[in-house]
């Protein structure tokens, strides 16, 4: 069965983790709450929704208010859906219930590079910067001409990067510190500090 | 961020004598040979320290058999067992690369005196 919390990124650190310092990323992952069930009979497939991050409820708009007070849970600022995990409306999901992964999944939307050129974006290798060369980062041909007298579909040229959903897989769990909230994991994960980021195992 | 340096906290040397740039240390060295572990002491100058944190280094420089010999040491380090200062070194830089280039008696550095 799958298993997902929601959490802030707060930054990064190192420690010991026998005699080897390990780079670490600092989670602060839930308390979350079940809002909601999706069933395979009803909405044809299976997952919970968590909420976090406790408000007011006159924060939130009418109908989203209204969600929370059918279903008998305080008002959440952010509700995601974890697929195929087990639990009931009402029920706490703490990051204890990663006490016993090894390894975890980390989602988040990566830093926003805004309008990158071909190096940055897809890793292009350049041109000289001496001997005549006046070409430094630039993309160099797209294509060949006359035939097939276009450029193709999904050529790599510059454009907008970051800010896309991304995954890190298989991040070793480092540490996990309950009564703060805190779950260490090694390694960095995507997005800025204070970005909210879904662990899954 | 007060959460990320109260984690790094219970990672500390509480142990760490108060040791600066020009001091002589005896740095001992946990090292592992196969599966037997012994201590090793290092002898030198300190010359540098850095960062901060739990990352923070020290750089000890000495001189083995005519050749200037440095190893940085992570001062957190659980590898590094014991630092014992023998002597205070007096001087006016928080950098002493300029001893690399010192030769013979020159690579010394000046003893505090007390009371000064």
């Amino acid at each position: 069965m799958a298993k997902g919390i929601l959490g802030i990124k707060l930054g990064m650190t190192s420690v010991y983790v026998g005699d080897k310092l390990v780079p670490v990323t600092v989670i602060k992952a839930g308390p979350c709450t079940v809002v909601g069930k999706k069933t395979p009979e009803k909405d044809g497939y299976s997952a919970v929704q968590l909420g976090f991050k406790e408000v007011k409820p006159d924060k939130l708009n009418k109908p989203l208010r209204g969600v929370f007070a059918k279903r008998n849970v305080p008002a959440f600022r952010v509700v995601r859906e974890i697929k195929d995990m087990e639990g009931e409306v009402g029920d706490k999901v703490t990051v204890e219930l990663f006490k016993d992964s090894k390894k975890v999944s980390v989602s988040s939307f990566s830093k926003g590079k805004g309008f990158s050129g071909v190096v940055k974006r897809w890793g292009f290798h350049g041109w000289p910067k001496t001997h005549g060369s006046e070409a430094l980062r630039r993309p160099g041909s797209i294509g060949a001409g006359s035939t097939p007298g276009k450029v193709y579909k999904g050529h790599h040229m510059a454009g907008h990067l970051g800010v896309d959903w991304t995954t890190v897989k298989n991040l070793e769990v480092i540490k996990v510190i309950p009564e703060k909230n805190i779950i260490l994991v090694k390694g960095n994960v995507p997005g800025s500090e204070n970005s909210l980021v879904i662990i899954k195992a | 961020m007060d959460e990320i340096r109260a984690i790094e906290q219970e990672y500390f040397k509480k142990n760490i004598p108060d040791f600066h740039v020009g001091d002589t240390v005896r740095v001992h060295v946990r090292i592992k040979e196969g599966n037997k572990e012994r201590i090793q002491v290092f002898e030198g100058t300190v010359i540098a320290r850095k960062h901060s944190g739990i990352n923070e280094t020290f750089t000890v420089r000495k001189n083995s058999y005519g050749v200037g010999v440095e190893r940085v040491f992570p001062l957190h380090s659980p590898l590094v067992k014991k630092i014992e200062v023998k002597r205070r070194g007096d001087v006016r830089r928080a950098k002493l690369y300029y001893l690399r280039g010192r030769v013979g008696k020159a690579q010394i550095v000046k003893e505090k005196k007390a009371n000064k």
